[in-house]
């Protein structure tokens, strides 16, 4: 089986000799298929860069990073990455269906089944009846589902979400975080998560890569053996507590070795 | 800001998102079925007492104070007029008119032809707008005597040169303006699920400059009709409103000229409202059509 994600000394520097910023030095992980891998640290320590190396909108400066065996680029013209944003980036001239359905069209599917696969899409993220409505119609939280769902619709095999509820509140954040393991579990793709929040990430994980920033490298990798059910008395588990404060430790590490 | 209220409270009723009834704007038209015509009347009266008291108060004055008529004709003289000659002035009106609508064509479809071109090819936008800009700065009325000797003093074309020219640069540079404003993350968006240029063109960028295209449009068809007219003052055809108003007002004939005048107000404004309802049919979604109103 391939890793669905495999970086060897991955670096990324900005700019040119004169003014040239160093966003990412030797990072080395892979990551399984079906993986749940969250990315954690401070502002600035490159995890958003990662992603994008990840997704092919950035190009690493060194070393190599190969996604489901084959280039970033390859896997992108394969359509095998879904990505959500920290802004929902719906386009306001379609509709919420029609929002779903872009990824779709774009893959040339025939009119009946994009159809379907948005219905079903907006019924999996509970905005069955929004269909019709535009994006100014609804909430923040709202949009943010029919970004997922719209993300998820072509089934990648990847899914890169950039701090996607960054924006939320937090009792719709916990609500989202609920919604987004609940698809994962049912489409089974691999999601690599950009977060800062340290609850967000042991919650939602198989693994957590924990960064540190100047330059932006992976200082641990922690695995979080909570049982694969989670729901509202997970957040109350002390195992949970004890991961979060691992995650924590980590973090705060990370930021004495600099 | 009347109605606002209401349009909220529909709002609220529809999605019980705190996002949604925070937002004061409007519906789609037609939503709210009761008192349609109250909401009518409650919109356009102010303006309607505007207008009628401007032409008392300019009535008036004229009047009081025994104004002549070649310094501003009254009112009710240029409606006199307006009456009496009116089968003169509406086929001036509609010659000029098809002189500005011919320029109008003409130069928004050379505009768009360009925008897209400069959105598309990063060479042709970098060698192309610095010189639109520079015939820009131009003052393009003085262009009218070197095109009524190229097309000919009779020749409307002559005169829809003129428009074409004038209309082009706002529509040129805002559509450019529209098609290159996107939000990034947009155009990032279609490039991870491997979008050709021609569909982030066709899906992201076009949409995206409608509303820039239609405002810009606004501003051409006003234009259009000034520059018509003004093309007309440097001769040709006797039978334009340009040269009708000349000559109108060399005979003495004000409440003539500003009959005329009136005209071309009209059809300016029938002008402006046509590609207002273009705008509704083409972006049933955007902002300016829910919360500017």
């Amino acid at each position: 089986m391939t890793w669905a994600v495999e970086a060897k000394g991955v670096g990324k520097v900005f700019g040119g000799q004169a003014e040239a910023v160093e966003a990412l030095r030797d990072i080395d992980f892979t990551l399984s298929q079906g993986d749940f891998v969250s990315l954690i640290g401070p502002s600035g320590c490159g995890k958003s860069t990662l992603l994008r190396l990840i997704g092919d909108l950035s190009a690493p400066t060194s070393g190599e990073l190969t996604v489901n065996g084959k280039s970033p680029e390859r896997a992108r013209l394969d359509r095998d990455y879904g990505i959500v944003f920290q802004s929902a980036t719906l386009l306001d001239w379609r509709t919420v269906k029609k929002n779903v359905e872009l990824p779709l069209e774009i893959m040339g599917f025939e009119t009946a089944e994009r159809s379907s696969t948005a219905d079903e899409m907006l019924e999996l993220v509970q905005l069955g009846e929004f269909g019709d409505h535009y994006p100014w119609q609804l909430s923040g939280g709202m949009q943010q589902r029919v970004a997922i769902a719209r993300a998820l619709a072509f089934k990648p095999s990847i899914l890169l979400m950039d701090e996607p509820f960054g924006a939320l509140d937090e009792m719709t954040r916990e609500l989202m975080q609920q919604e987004v393991l609940q698809l994962w579990a049912e489409v089974g793709t691999t999601v690599v998560f950009v977060t800062h929040s340290i609850p967000e990430a042991v919650f939602l994980s198989t693994r957590v890569l924990v960064m540190s920033p100047r330059p932006g490298r992976i200082t641990d990798e922690i695995n979080i053996d909570l049982s694969a059910k989670r729901d509202e008395e997970t957040r109350e588990d002390a195992r949970y507590y004890e991961l979060v404060t691992e995650v924590r430790e980590a973090l705060r590490r990370g930021e004495w070795n600099d | 800001m009347s109605g606002m209220t209401d349009r909220d409270d529909v709002i609220r009723e529809t999605h019980e998102t705190s996002m949604a009834a925070a937002f004061e704007g409007d519906l789609p038209v037609g939503t709210r079925e009761p008192s349609a015509i109250r909401r009518l009347v409650k919109r356009y009266l102010p303006a309607l007492i505007a207008f009628v008291t401007v032409i008392f108060v300019w009535e008036g004055l004229t009047r009081l104070f025994g104004v002549e008529s070649f310094v501003l004709a009254k009112p009710s003289e240029i409606m006199a007029s307006f009456v009496e000659t009116s089968a003169t002035i509406w086929g001036a009106g509609f010659k000029t008119l098809i002189e500005a609508a011919g320029g109008f064509v003409i130069g928004v479809t050379l505009a768009v032809a360009t925008s897209l071109a400069s959105a598309r090819w990063v060479g042709f936008r970098e060698g192309m707008l610095p010189l639109a800009i520079a015939l820009n700065a131009t003052p393009i009325a003085a262009l009218a005597p070197i095109f009524n000797n190229w097309f000919g003093l009779t020749n409307p074309f002559s005169k829809m040169a003129v428009v074409a020219v004038v209309v082009y640069f706002p529509v040129m540079i805002n559509t450019t303006r529209g098609l290159l404003e996107v939000d990034p993350a947009e155009i990032e968006l279609m490039r991870s699920v491997a979008a050709t240029p021609t569909e982030v063109m066709r899906r992201v960028q076009i949409p995206n400059a409608l509303p820039y295209f239609f405002a810009s449009l606004k501003v051409a068809s006003a234009l259009s009709l000034i520059a018509a007219i003004i093309a007309e003052y440097f001769g040709g055809p006797q039978d334009v409103l340009g040269q009708y108003i000349v000559n109108r007002a060399q005979l003495f004939q004000f409440p003539d000229a500003w009959a005329a005048i009136l005209v071309a107000s009209i059809l300016g404004v029938t002008f402006y409202v046509l590609i207002l309802v273009a705008e509704r049919i083409f972006m049933p979604w955007h902002v300016s059509l829910r919360a500017a109103e």
